[in-house]
């Protein structure tokens, strides 16, 4: 919040802002209210103008060291802090800490005479010695149309508060002024003609016997602001606006992947799992098992030792954890260490909003890491569909901010609309698990698949999704020519496997002896006409080495013959030379 | 006829800012009136807010100027410069309406 508030201030130097400390609407309006500027705040009896404006005081003393003056033409100062007493306010402790100032303007008709002319300076000079006695910051005029009803010369009056406003933005005083609604106008005297700063617009409107209050920033000069209606809520802790949507879309996000605690399901998802902080909707029809994923996601979150809130809108914290132990899964000792906490409560007990503001304050007092909401179909007996859209947008806008992963159950009565609807959270969900009946052979099984998940590599398979004594698993469902087959189809087909497989092993190893039995015979002819040509060859061997002595011992002797010869010859050469 | 009754003096307080012309003329009418109805028989009390800002609370003080009746009771209030006779004297119940 703050980020988007430095953001908004940074772009926008030439108006400086005055927060007003109250829960989201700094954030509607991109910082607060303009300073040292009146602003109109406007509405109904009874839809907390007084309070809205009192809490501006307050915090603006508490939080911003700005004392604020509270000037009151409705109660008296004692009612005041009585009222406020119950939202932890101190009013008289503020008061004698010189922090804030009460003044109860007390105008009665009767008391008063009215003859000729006269201003309203005593107004004035009330005012401005409240303001200088505490160095007052903050002025609040709560509701200035009462003296519309004190007085009766209209033309003075009007005179005098266009004085009276100017005067305030000389002083430098951050103001807001309340004013009755009136019809067709924003206020009852028309006030928005002289305070045109900052205008805020209050409804109660009462809608299938919920109230829900309203507040819409109708005018905001020089600034940028939400335009649209933000619920509010008034509870103990004072008020609290929920922005419908966050005006930008510039969340962290987170690249870590937690696992869904259930093991094949998480390798339909990469292995890993869903993205950390981000948002996981489980829909399917009645007793599909999405409350048995959503409590293996919570154990898994606890088991890491991470916190874990559980919101339960059907079932009691002790009905679960009971139920959960028919499924190996027990959820005691985490709710003993305090990891993972329960919150149940009836759709009907309380309308949307505050709803959605008791989400909001238990996680940010109990500052999970993973947050389950079971089943988000049951809020729609509370409010329209685009109510609870809204609602949920808002929640996952500020669990992204969070980083906070969450997770939904809803449950689907039709399945031909289940694949558009789903509360129309399907388009703003990370992630969306189907779990389906699927009805066969006499039996139901449930058949459960991926329909998205962003920004990751995941399975396009129908799964089987099976409940055990165990625990969830998910197995493949069995693609037969029959179609997809579940339960005990499937258990029977893989037996049928199972025998063909056997049967198929059985003819292969005989077809494999009688393969090593040709393999033999073959050897052995292999072997018995290796020795014929052995036979053969020797016979072959034998004349050619014949020849071949034959012809060395032929060499011999006629080479010994030649010599013989060459010796006679010889001789009767030097015979013949003797005689010469 | 009422005044009669009232053995006691009639305490007036006269609220102004400074000496503005209203304020003038308001001191001078009401002088005017007791002198006429309430002769011996009043204190008028002038009280400037520029001086006394704190003052203004206390008798919820919005307009200038304003009389107050504090005495005899009930406090009544009178606003404007008191041109107006008649409405004064009604005001101040000096004479019943």
């Amino acid at each position: 919040m703050s980020k988007e508030s430095k953001k908004v201030l940074a772009n926008h130097v030439l108006l400086p802002k005055t927060p007003t400390g109250i829960t989201g609407l700094d954030q509607i309006t991109g910082g607060g209210i303009p300073k040292g500027r009146p602003t109109l705040i406007c509405g109904d009896a009874g839809c907390g103008k007084t309070l809205i404006s009192l809490e501006f005081i307050v915090r603006g003393a508490m939080e911003f060291n700005e004392p604020g003056v509270f000037m009151a033409f409705e109660e008296k100062a004692e009612e005041l802090e009585m009222n406020v007493a119950s939202l932890g306010f101190d009013l008289k402790k503020l008061q004698d800490e010189k922090k804030i100032r009460l003044d109860h303007v007390h105008i009665e008709r009767s008391e008063i005479e009215e003859t000729g002319e006269y201003d309203l300076d005593g107004l004035f000079i009330r005012l401005g010695y409240a303001i200088d006695s505490i160095g007052a910051k903050r002025v609040v005029l709560d509701t200035i149309e009462n003296l519309f009803s004190g007085l009766a010369n209209q033309t003075i009056l009007r005179a005098e508060l266009r004085r009276l406003f100017h005067w305030l933005k000389e002083k430098g005083v951050t103001a807001i002024i309340t004013g009755e609604r009136g019809d067709g106008k924003l206020t009852r005297q028309g006030l928005e003609e002289y305070v045109s700063d900052c205008v805020i617009l209050l409804d109660h409107r009462i809608i299938n016997q919920i109230s829900t209050r309203r507040l819409r920033v109708v005018k905001y000069r020089g600034s940028i602001h939400g335009t649209n209606e933000y619920p509010f809520l008034i509870d103990q802790e004072g008020i609290s606006v929920l922005p419908v949507t966050s005006l930008f879309l510039d969340k962290e996000v987170s690249e870590k992947r937690i696992p869904s605690g259930i093991t094949a399901l998480d390798q339909m998802m990469g292995g890993k799992g869903f993205y950390r902080g981000s948002s996981v909707l489980v829909s399917g029809t009645a007793g599909t098992g999405k409350t048995s994923i959503a409590a293996y996601f919570a154990s898994e979150a606890c088991s890491r030792g991470e916190r874990c809130l559980y919101f339960a809108f059907e079932e009691s914290p002790r009905q679960i954890i009971r139920n959960m132990t028919s499924i190996n899964l027990d959820l005691q000792p985490y709710v003993d260490k305090g990891l993972l906490e329960f919150h149940a409560a009836r759709p009907t007990m309380y309308g949307l909003e505050m709803h959605l503001v008791n989400i909001y304050k238990s996680i940010k007092k109990f500052k999970p890491s993973v947050v389950i909401l079971d089943p988000i179909t049951n809020l729609v007996t509370v409010g329209s569909v685009s109510e609870v859209k809204g609602m949920l947008i808002r929640l996952i806008d500020f669990l992204q901010e969070e980083q906070i992963t969450v997770m939904f159950t809803a449950l689907t009565l039709n399945t031909a609309v289940t694949e558009q609807t789903d509360e129309g959270v399907s388009s703003l969900v990370d992630a969306w698990l189907l779990v389906r009946d699927i009805e066969y052979n006499g039996e139901r099984n449930r058949g459960m698949y991926i329909m998205k998940s962003r920004g990751m590599k995941h399975s396009n398979q129908v799964r089987e999704f099976v409940i055990t004594d165990n625990g969830l698993d998910l197995v493949d469902v069995y693609l037969g020519p029959d179609g997809v087959l579940t339960g005990s189809a499937r258990e029977a087909e893989i037996l049928k496997e199972q025998t063909s497989k056997v049967i198929k092993t059985n003819a292969v190893s005989r077809k494999d002896r009688e393969i090593s039995r040709k393999r033999k015979v073959l050897e052995a002819k292999i072997a018995s006409l290796q020795t014929e040509f052995e036979s053969v060859e020797e016979e072959l061997n034998k004349v050619y080495i014949e020849e071949q002595l034959k012809d060395e011992i032929m060499a011999k002797t006629l080479s010994e013959i030649t010599n013989i010869r060459r010796s006679k010859a010889e001789e009767q050469e030097t015979q013949i030379r003797k005689k010469k | 006829m009422g005044e009669e009754k009232e053995p006691k003096t009639w305490e007036l307080r006269l609220y102004v800012a400074g000496k503005t012309q209203k304020s003038v003329d308001a001191l001078n009418n009401l002088k005017k009136y007791c002198e006429e109805h309430l002769q011996g028989q009043y204190r008028i009390e002038v009280i400037d807010l520029l001086v006394n800002p704190q003052l203004a609370e206390g008798d919820q003080i919005l307009a200038i100027p304003t009389l107050v009746r504090k005495f005899p009771e009930p406090i009544r209030k009178i606003i404007g410069d008191l041109s107006n006779e008649e409405k004064v004297l009604v005001g101040l119940n000096i004479r019943p309406a």
